[in-house]
């Protein structure tokens, strides 16, 4: 696990796109201001000393809590985090990176929260970004083909956000 | 008005064929599942392949997030189904690295015997679904003719052929039956020469050879971006392996083990002298490789087994026990990946401090090696379909989840 020499690299070179980071944890992470992901990932994936050539995830979590009594002791605020697992087959090293979104972009309920897609970076985050679109419900901007992968095309709803509910009915089919 | 041979009508319908779009799928037979590809081909000449996936998505990482980590071990089992073993074990793994537990020496040469016996098992079908993908019956036969005896050994041990729930978080559920591992070693025994009939059936068949080599040849750097890892990108020759690259976690596990990772080094493979040479044909990234480098990877799984049962009869400590079925989760979470026989397949768990986590997340192998299929079946033959999407050996439980 890569951790403080490339945080001071980053450092270096992003200032303060580079929001912070936690490298006590079990696996280091490294946070980014969503507009400069693709920047930070294409300057990792090129620098000779990184050499991220592999994004191994893309991973959505969604942070709340949707029982008001429950959300009174949650010890988070209401986000969403986009969550990159990055390695390198050369230098053998891996490192993990977050953007934190807000649930609804400008807290309108409804507008998934965007953040600028790094499907020209590694090709495999089209798949990956369609995934969390589809499942989490993030919007990648700049994505080629943004549609939904796993589910079908007219599902409604985004499966894995916390307030998601099963819908009752689909095309006849009983959901409960 | 006739039409003259100067008609612009005459040439476009003496040479121009229209394009189609050809569905194959989801109920195909070489299409490996439930997978389904839209063809747009003009004539044989395929221009563009879109796969379409999810026919089998249960969404099992929202039933993550009802259960706790023992509960989700036989979801785990219902991903890559032709390799339970390896995904409980990557699950497992996860988890232990979550909890920061310290498993006992002997349950760690346990989950070498099995999980390399599992990639054996695995290997064996994609080796005879690869030979019916490409119209040959009998190696499927010969395969699970093997592979059976494998699922008797795994039912002994956990009463299950294909659904395991074996190795869990601590271990594994009950230790080795009595007398296994001696019927482990006859296995072993009878198993090793029947390799060469497969060869036979496949690696060295003139029209195998025909089919596979020099199709569907992808480049090192193709497979990186695309994210291919296991036998679909040492095939390309990219020297990775989990087992040997991998997080401590893993790697300790393989501790003093002796083994090469399987790909081409300066036009050779490790161990060469026993195997078939590469033919004159096959072009290092193409389909014969990806299928020849499962194939050695066979081999390295009866060594690295047997090396497991010398240790594991000798190895201090007990087969591990699995944690409690509620455990509280500390704060936190961990990624972990290990070297599945498909490839890498990862476990993401976000926990928030309760027994049931907040989140958790499965990094398909097959997933990733599939969306590699658009850009290796670009401008080839309709019937070269199969062969490539056949060799990337994907398994749908494992990609749709």
């Amino acid at each position: 696990m890569a951790g403080p020499s490339v945080l001071d690299r980053l450092k270096k070179k992003f200032g303060d796109k580079i929001v912070g980071a936690t490298l006590d944890s079990i696996d280091p992470w490294i946070e980014v201001q969503p507009d400069a992901i693709v920047d930070v990932c294409q300057f990792l994936k090129t620098d000779p000393d990184l050499k991220f050539e592999m994004l191994n995830c893309i991973s959505g979590v969604d942070y709340f809590e949707p029982d008001p009594k429950k959300a009174a002791k949650a010890t988070f605020q209401p986000h969403t985090e986009v969550v990159y697992h990055l390695s390198s087959v050369t230098k053998k090293h891996s490192l993990v990176l977050k953007v934190m979104l807000p649930r609804w972009k400008n807290d309108e309920p409804g507008v998934l929260p965007e953040v600028p897609s790094v499907a020209g970076v590694w090709r495999t985050a089209d798949w990956h970004e369609r995934e969390v679109y589809d499942l989490s419900g993030i919007r990648f901007v700049g994505h080629p083909d943004l549609r939904r992968i796993l589910c079908p095309e007219d599902w409604e709803g985004h499966p894995l956000r916390k307030d998601y509910e099963m819908p009752l009915e689909y095309h006849g089919i009983r959901g409960r | 008005m006739p039409l003259t041979l100067e008609d612009p009508r005459v040439v476009e319908f003496d040479v121009r064929t229209d394009e189609m779009l050809v569905n194959m799928g989801p109920q195909h037979p070489s299409t490996h599942g439930v997978l389904r590809l839209v063809l747009r081909t003009d004539g044989e000449i395929v221009s563009e392949v879109e796969p379409h996936i999810g026919y089998l998505h249960r969404c099992a990482e929202k039933i993550g997030e009802n259960l706790t980590p023992r509960q989700w071990i036989p979801y785990t089992d219902r991903m890559d189904y032709l390799a339970g073993m390896n995904m409980n074990l990557g699950w497992s793994l996860c988890v232990e690295k979550l909890l920061n537990y310290q498993l006992p020496e002997k349950a760690r040469h346990l989950r070498v015997i099995i999980s390399e016996l599992g990639r054996i098992a695995s290997h064996l079908v994609g080796m005879g679904a690869y030979g019916l993908d490409l119209g040959t019956f009998s190696p499927f036969l010969y395969a699970f003719r093997e592979r059976e005896k494998i699922l008797d050994l795994f039912e002994e041990a956990c009463g299950a052929r294909l659904t395991y729930s074996y190795l869990t978080p601590g271990g594994a559920t009950a230790d080795l039956p009595r007398g296994w591992l001696q019927k482990l070693e006859a296995f072993l025994t009878q198993f090793e020469p029947v390799i060469q009939e497969y060869h036979a059936l496949l690696t060295t068949n003139a029209i195998f050879i025909k089919r596979t080599a020099a199709i569907g040849v992808m480049s090192a750097e193709t497979a990186l971006d695309y994210g291919c890892t296991g036998p679909v990108l040492r095939g390309s020759g990219v020297d990775y392996d989990l087992r040997r690259d991998g997080e401590e976690r893993y790697t300790e596990m393989y501790d003093g083990y002796a083994f090469e990772v399987i790909v081409e080094k300066n036009g050779h493979y490790p161990k060469d002298h026993n195997y078939p040479p590469v033919p004159r044909e096959a072009i290092l990234g193409d389909c014969w490789h990806r299928f020849y480098v499962r194939m050695l990877e066979v081999v390295q799984a009866i060594d690295l087994v047997r090396q497991g049962i010398e240790r594991y009869s000798t190895a201090s400590g007990n087969w591990g026990e699995p944690i409690k079925l509620t455990a509280k989760l500390p704060k936190g979470e961990a990624y972990l990946e290990t070297e599945a026989p498909r490839g890498q397949m990862g476990f993401y768990i976000v926990s928030d401090g309760n027994s049931i986590p907040w989140r958790v997340r499965a990094r398909s192998s097959s997933f990733c090696n599939l969306s590699v299929t658009h850009a290796l079946c670009r401008g080839c033959l309709i019937a070269d379909v199969p062969a490539i999407v056949g060799s990337l050996d994907v398994v749908m439980g494992e990609i749709d989840r």
